[in-house]
């Protein structure tokens, strides 16, 4: 007898490796995690009642949403402007400036945070130019503090930002403008009343990406915060690598994990979260 | 009707040229649309009548040439300085406004609000038969009535011109007859002046007051729909007109070569004026169609109304053909 080809078998079977490498990689170590914050030291809550009473990791959470929601709105603004330009640039600029946005990607954190340290340090390249020039006489302070981490983080997601945004500016009609300025409209109201309002499902996906890939940001906040701006992600292996206080570390790694999940959540009612990733 | 004094909205292009790159898009196009007409840009795929009607539109900034308005230069006029309405190939509606934004666009962006806009976006529907619908988002319309959305866009500001690029070409034949009759009632209704693209010789006869025939960017011919159709100036225009048979001079007689509608050839009784043997035969129901070839490898088309009962020329056969003189064009060159 022969047997039946069944789809949906195939199916299962293709994705089977891939699931079980998540579930040995990633959904075990994150389940144990989550089992740890509330068994070590002792079962109970008592990890997440530090979020109430500890001044110093209340202090880390205001500061890590805080550089996470400014990063994402500069990171948005300059993005913006960037796949704009490569959307209306002509076909050799355009590969021209498609290569640089991912070329930045390419590097790796680690060299693009020591190139902003030579930047941006008290006698780094810009500081050196400024008093040069006569603008300052003492060097401004734009390492080691929040200038530092949010800039190192703006550029870091830039490339994450564009390409959604890109693509979501790549799929308007570029006769829907021309409709418009034929319409009557001049540029900025074309801009502002057609162009604009079309990008913002590609401006609401890429803010959502980058927040929360912001959110968990390590190295750059790291080197360029110089241990005094410490974001979550530090924050947590300070916790488990320094302190050795796991119950506190993997506590703040549950709770960014459930505030991911549940933002994602609450976002994916307002909007289909396949379309926001391009997958529709 | 239509007027030919110079009147004050009469659209004068003079020597409008574009290249891009090397390639000429348009070659020095010289041609006056009237207050009032309906003047179709005919031609092939590629042959410029988009690039034209985007220099008129004002969204493509020709290399050379002049295009004046009423005797003002508007050459160098933004777009939406010039008030024309504009149809884009497949329409072009905004697809996050409703149909009454949509049409409530080009007053918003005048300036116009409250009631009296509100009274006009419902004007403009109601003649496009779309009262019902303003409520709706364009992708809840069908092409047809996307079509006539974007229709209703187009007059509501009651622009000086309405150019438009295609407007019918997605739409199957019958809601394409609909629209063509109701673009030509509005036509009359509204007497804007209308510029229409489309690459449909049928369509461009049936609908135009004029047609200017375009190839590799230049205009081969412009003229009424029954000078084209009967007095084709060469061999292009002809053929874009339909016509089948091309008989070069030493065949014909005379001195130009004719041409000749399959329906003009007619079976000969004896030799005929021309000799040819039959090479294909096609039945059509009602009529059978011929394809025969002279001596010198002349095709020639011809039909024979079927149920003629005797006997009809095989493949092969020797024939004659003639036709009346009334019936043949003759054509200025080649
Ligand atoms: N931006 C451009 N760059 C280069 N060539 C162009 C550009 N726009 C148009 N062309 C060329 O100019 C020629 C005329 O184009 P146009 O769009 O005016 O043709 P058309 O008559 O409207 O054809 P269709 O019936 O296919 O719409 C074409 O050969 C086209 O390839
Ligand atoms: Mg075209």
């Amino acid at each position: 007898m022969q047997r039946k080809y069944n789809p949906q078998l195939t199916y299962w079977l293709l994705v089977l490796p891939a699931l079980l490498a998540m579930a040995v990689f990633y959904f075990y170590p994150v389940s144990r995690v989550l089992w740890m914050s509330v068994t070590i030291p002792e079962p109970g809550l008592g990890n997440f009642a530090q979020l109430a009473n500890s001044h110093s990791i209340n202090r880390m959470l205001w500061t890590t949403l805080r550089i996470s929601l400014i990063s994402t709105a500069l990171t948005l603004i300059l993005g913006y402007v960037v796949a704009y330009v490569i959307t209306h640039a002509e076909d050799r600029r355009k590969r021209l400036l498609f290569m640089a946005v991912l070329a930045s990607l390419w590097i790796s954190v680690l060299v693009r945070a020591f190139a902003w340290f030579a930047l941006l340090r008290s006698d780094g390249l810009i500081n050196q130019m400024l008093m040069g020039l006569g603008i300052t006489d003492t060097p401004l302070p734009m390492m080691w503090n929040e200038f530092s981490v949010l800039v190192g983080i703006v550029h870091a997601m830039l490339p994450l930002a564009i390409l959604p945004l890109y693509s979501g500016m790549q799929s308007i009609d570029p006769r829907l403008v021309a409709a418009a300025r034929g319409l009557g409209a001049n540029r900025r109201g074309a801009f502002w009343r057609i162009f604009f309002p079309l990008t913002l499902p590609g401006v609401f996906g890429a803010s959502i990406l980058v927040f929360i890939y912001a959110l968990g940001f390590y190295v750059t906040p790291a080197l360029l915060g110089g241990g005094r701006k410490m974001m979550i992600a530090e924050y947590i292996k300070v916790q488990i690598l320094e302190v050795v206080n796991w119950g506190a570390g993997s506590m703040l790694a549950s709770v960014l994990l459930i505030f991911i999940v549940v933002t994602l959540a609450i976002v994916s009612r307002l909007v289909d979260l396949r379309k926001l990733f391009g997958a529709a | 009707m239509m007027t030919h004094t110079p009147e004050t909205d009469t659209l004068k292009i003079r020597d409008l040229s574009k290249t891009y790159g090397k390639f000429r898009a348009l070659d020095t196009v010289s041609l006056g649309v009237d207050q009032g007409e309906f003047l179709t840009l005919l031609g092939p795929s590629g042959s410029g009548k988009t690039t034209l009607l985007m220099s008129i539109a004002g969204f493509i900034q020709p290399d050379h040439g002049q295009i004046t308005l009423g005797g003002r230069d508007i050459t160098h006029m933004p777009p939406e300085k010039r008030s024309f309405g504009m149809v884009f190939q497949g329409y072009a509606l905004f697809p996050h406004l409703t149909v009454n934004d949509n049409v409530m666009f080009p007053l918003k962006m005048r300036g116009e609000k409250g009631a009296q806009a509100a009274r006009r976006v419902a004007e403009a529907l109601e003649l496009v038969g779309l009262s019902d619908k303003g409520i709706r988002y364009p992708r809840e319309l069908s092409g047809g009535q996307q079509q006539r959305v974007a229709l209703a866009r187009a007059i509501v500001f009651q622009p000086h011109m309405l150019l438009l690029d295609e407007p019918l070409s997605a739409l199957d034949t019958q809601l394409r007859g609909q629209l063509q009759s109701e673009l030509k009632r509005l036509h009359r209704a509204v007497g804007l002046t209308f510029i229409y693209v489309t690459h449909d010789q049928s369509e461009a006869l049936s609908m135009s007051d004029r047609i200017a025939v375009m190839r590799e960017g230049r205009l081969e011919q412009v003229g009424r729909p029954d000078d084209l159709y009967d007095r084709p100036a060469n061999r292009f225009v002809a053929e874009f007109m339909g016509v089948e048979n091309f008989l070069p001079p030493e065949l014909s007689g005379g001195q130009h070569t004719l041409a000749l509608r399959a329906h003009a050839l007619e079976l000969a009784a004896g030799r005929g004026r021309v000799a040819a043997h039959v090479t294909e035969r096609d039945y059509y129901g009602a009529e059978i169609r011929y394809t025969a070839h002279t001596e010198s490898g002349v095709p020639l088309r011809f039909k024979i109304a079927a149920g003629q009962g005797e006997s009809l020329p095989q493949e092969g056969d020797a024939i004659g053909l003639d036709w009346q003189d009334k019936d043949a064009l003759p054509l200025a060159d080649h």
